[in-house]
């Protein structure tokens, strides 16, 4: 078993670019301090953006306004399918139209709450800044809100907080924030600032002298591969949810981008901080290919509950109520069903875990409305829930105003991600992070629809003011396409790609990520200790070899060909899955969504350790041993307490 | 369950491709049609054959990427449901599943089931948008929108792009497309100044995609996985007959 040498220490991170002084004057500071690009001059540099959710999309569309020549890629046929567009809460905004107490700095405080102290204050101090800015700029654009009767902007209190911050559009607020950064991003298509390269995925980075100067790119139709080169980089890339194999992320979803980026030379910081959503629908056979997340608003009416037997497989209408465990109301009578998700999740996984669980394999609770049926009549509980109870019904076949509703934890979002500066470059010049592929505002617990905000405040708002400053430096010499750098980078994708086809082996790509996504969950999932991230990390090892010996990829390179597109994906999130697991190891902490088991209270709960674990990790690749390099975070503004939820 | 499968395959844009069958045992009804297709590929790629192509990715129902006809109905027999979200439950054991892709000039083949949508892009290119630079924007609340038209406005806005309506329609007319998107930024007082410009040109780039014109059969409305009303069709022609007074 894995024991020592899992990694090394490395020199600590001391700057991170955010200006000195008071946090409310640090971005104005910034945006002063920063070089700026000569209109005339912006024609002439080119940015290269990744990904085309919506922070890509957003930053795509406004570097292209601002009169850059901008390439915009995605794996998807079109722009307009990225993930963002699956979003349903919402997106916070510290506009206080409902005058009840919110304030920039009150949205600064919570999201820095909600992330257990486990990010920069300077970062999410700015995202609360520019939440204002965000929702005229969408409501500019056209986008749908939810509005009053008289027509002004409806919002809505979500994820526990006591204000009304949150902003929606129905329960599809993702798909209408992103229909506008894609239109906003095709009226540059047709402006001709922006080319689009659609069904394309970056395999690999090219640097030039030490800086980020283009990206290997796949044709996903003819197999080409391509090299694009440019004066910047923009990773917008996504998460990494996917290493779990099933999760609520779209099934391309992948860290490829972001992986060779850091293979690069890029940190990854935090890569163990996984959200896991408490409300999703469970896995009904082992033909599962992804789980659907359901509104967590359900459990402002529903109630969770297992049976007390073990074992018990009778229909939940024939349990009587004292055969039943309401056991979130019974272990945390003030907060009842509406505790955090990270609490509600490992909750869930406890009472399967003791054999109590409902449904196909005993992974399952039950969210049972028959109280608020009886309670509020059928048509009040209708009109609440009545579209998420015909999803549900879609899904499973069954109808939850008869048989209790069944819901079971699933991956949900990756706050970790590639290291960033205040300027939201990683420690590659020229080479910058948006969006959830970087790590820098939630800590280790997102809160409810903060991720909607962090992604078009990093698009719109931030970075194309902070990479101005990078880019005025340009323009820098051109790089064709014979130079050395981006010769051995092609080289490399191509025989990568040869390599896979070459195996011919026995065992399908999907078969080995099956397989890894069920050790991440059993190993690093809700609950992680010592022993069970050292056997993952062997097993990782030892499946990765598997991998590279037994994998068919059927086809040929010259073709549409979506095993290959897999199996690479997969490649790289066996490397991630190893990070991880050392990242889980070494943070001997409980915090947000990473909890260990040895790390918690008398009574169950997550155990911070601030004295020793107040900092990032951020980790270095070196093909072996990885480097951990700490960034202190120090808490000026905001003191850090326990939370409690009793 | 046990099914059979009869498969559209083409090897590529050249290929004039056919239909394949394929048998399929210990299909539970439980599975989703896309897992069912993917139990079908795993095992094609364990005897050496090429696995069916198709698009799909968030399998929830709301990114659009998925397409399939199924036994002549674009994303099959189950109402306001796209391919990801229908089950197998709404089949049963012994049945014969055709699987074709999107039928239309102007979505040329790429793959077995894949098709290019490009064309919708390029429509929304032409004008699908309100022209407001960021940073540009005033405060959000000095522009009430009244709640109905929000309403009317959203129920447009939802269209997914899956292009269903084109595979549906006898013509093959992107008109529930376009018309989605006419409705839903006519509808908000911020699509107002470019209204007219914006169905002229949508419209004009819908023809030179060589989508068909539109003859009010319906079947795009009855197909969309989201509903979206038939009657925004009729608030683009409208607007395009104002357009068109108004130009000359």
């Amino acid at each position: 078993m894995s024991t020592v040498n899992l990694f090394t220490d490395g020199e600590p991170i001391r700057d991170t670019k955010a200006p000195e002084g008071p946090v409310e004057q640090r971005w104005d500071k910034r945006r002063f301090g920063g070089k700026l690009v000569n209109p005339a001059n912006r024609r002439k540099l080119s940015v290269i953006v990744v990904g085309t959710g919506l922070a890509g999309g957003s930053a795509a569309a406004t570097l292209g306004e601002l009169g850059y020549h901008v390439k915009s890629f995605c794996y998807q046929d079109s722009p307009r399918r990225a993930h963002s567009i699956a979003a349903q809460g919402g997106i916070n905004a510290a506009k206080n139209y409902r005058n009840d107490g919110d304030s920039i700095q009150r949205l600064f405080y919570d999201t820095v709450k909600g992330g257990d102290y486990r990010s920069r204050e300077s970062n999410v101090y700015r995202l609360a800044q520019v939440s204002v800015e965000i929702i005229d700029q969408c409501v500019a654009q056209g986008v749908p809100f939810a509005r009053e009767y008289g027509g002004l902007l409806d919002t809505r209190s979500f994820g526990g907080v006591q204000v009304s911050r949150t902003f929606y559009a129905r329960g599809q607020t993702g798909q209408q924030l992103l229909l506008g950064a894609y239109q906003a991003l095709e009226r540059q298509v047709a402006a001709g600032t922006v080319e689009m390269f659609t069904r394309h995925e970056m395999l690999e980075l090219i640097i030039v002298d030490g800086a980020a100067r283009g990206i290997v790119a796949r044709d996903m139709v003819t197999g080409e591969i391509e090299t694009h080169t440019a004066d910047a980089v923009v990773l917008a890339s996504g998460g990494y949810g996917n290493v779990f194999f099933l999760s609520t992320n779209a099934k391309g979803c992948n860290v490829t981008a972001t992986w060779r980026a850091h293979r690069k030379g890029a940190l990854f910081a935090n890569p163990c901080y996984t959200q896991i959503h408490p409300t999703c629908i469970p896995q009904s056979g082992d033909h599962q290919s992804k789980l659907t997340l359901m509104s967590e608003s359900l459990r402002n009416d529903g109630r969770v509950w297992v049976p007390v037997a073990k074992g018990d497989k009778r229909d939940p209408r024939e349990i009587p109520e004292d055969e039943r465990d309401y056991y979130l109301e019974r272990i945390y009578p003030s907060f009842g069903n509406l505790v955090p998700r990270d609490i509600a999740s490992r909750a869930a996984k406890n009472v399967c875990d003791e054999g109590r669980g409902v449904g196909p394999g005993g992974l399952g609770v039950y969210l049972d409305f028959a109280d608020a049926i009886q309670r509020l009549g059928r048509k009040a509980v209708a009109d609440k829930y009545g579209n998420l109870f015909e999803m549900y019904e879609r899904i499973t076949g069954e109808d939850p105003f008869e048989v209790p509703m069944r819901i079971y934890p699933a991956v949900h979002y990756t706050m970790g991600g590639l290291w960033v500066d205040y300027d939201l470059q990683s420690t590659i010049p020229g080479l910058f992070v948006i969006g959830e592929a970087n790590f820098s505002d939630h800590g280790a617990n997102r809160l409810g629809a903060s991720a909607l905000m962090q992604g078009l405040a990093d698009g719109y708002f931030v970075l194309p003011n902070t990479i101005s400053d990078y880019l005025a430096k340009g323009p820098f010499p051109k790089v064709g396409d014979d130079h050395e750098a981006v010769v051995e980078a092609r080289e490399s994708v191509t025989g990568r790609i040869e390599r896979l086809l070459s195996i011919d082996g026995d065992r399908t790509p999907d078969s080995f990520h099956r397989e890894l996504g069920a050790l991440m969950w059993e190993y690093c999932g809700m609950e992680r200790t010592d022993e069970g991230l050292r056997k993952a990390i062997d097993r990782i090892r030892e499946l990765r070899e598997e991998f590279w010996t037994r994998v068919k990829v059927p086809g040929e390179n010259e073709e549409l060909n979506q095993a290959l597109e897999k199996a690479g994906r997969i490649a790289d999130f066996f490397e991630l899955a190893e990070l991880m697991c050392i990242d889980a190891l070494h943070r001997t902490e409980s915090c947000g969504g990473h909890f260990r088991a040895e790390s918690q209270t008398p009574d169950g709960e997550a155990l911070r350790d601030d004295e020793h674990f107040a900092y990032v990790a951020a980790w270095e690749y070196t093909g072996d041993a990885p480097v951990l390099h700490k960034e202190n975070l120090e808490y000026e503004n905001v003191k850090m307490v326990q939370r409690s939820y009793k | 369950m046990k099914l059979t499968l009869k498969i559209w395959r083409q090897k590529n844009a050249d290929d004039p491709g056919r239909m394949v069958p394929y048998e399929l045992d210990d299909v539970s009804p439980d599975m989703s049609f896309l897992e069912m297709l993917d139990v079908l590929n795993e095992r094609l790629i364990v005897e050496g054959e090429d696995p069916v192509a198709f698009d799909h990715d968030c399998r929830e129902g709301i990114c659009g990427m998925c397409s399939l006809v199924i036994d002549g109905t674009p994303h099959g027999p189950q109402q306001a449901t796209t391919t990801c979200q229908l089950h197998m439950r709404h089949f049963k054991d012994g049945d014969v599943i055709t699987i074709e892709p999107w039928r239309a000039a102007a979505f040329p083949v790429i793959k077995d089931l894949v098709v290019d949508r490009s064309a919708f892009d390029r429509i929304i290119q032409a004008g699908g948008y309100v022209s407001a630079p960021t940073g540009s924007a005033p405060e959000a609340a000095s522009i009430p929108v009244p709640q109905a038209d929000a309403h009317a406005a959203f129920d447009a806005a939802t269209c997914i792009g899956c292009g269903a309506c084109v595979a549906a329609c006898p013509n093959a007319s992107a008109m529930l497309f376009t018309a989605a998107k006419i409705t839903h930024l006519g509808l908000m007082p911020q699509g107002q100044p470019e209204r007219y410009g914006r169905v002229t040109a949508m419209v004009a780039q819908m023809d030179a995609e060589g989508f068909g014109g539109c003859t009010n059969t319906g079947e795009c409305t009855a197909v969309c996985p989201k509903g979206i009303p038939f009657e925004t069709i009729s608030r683009l022609n409208a607007d395009l007959l104002k357009a068109t007074r108004k130009a000359s």
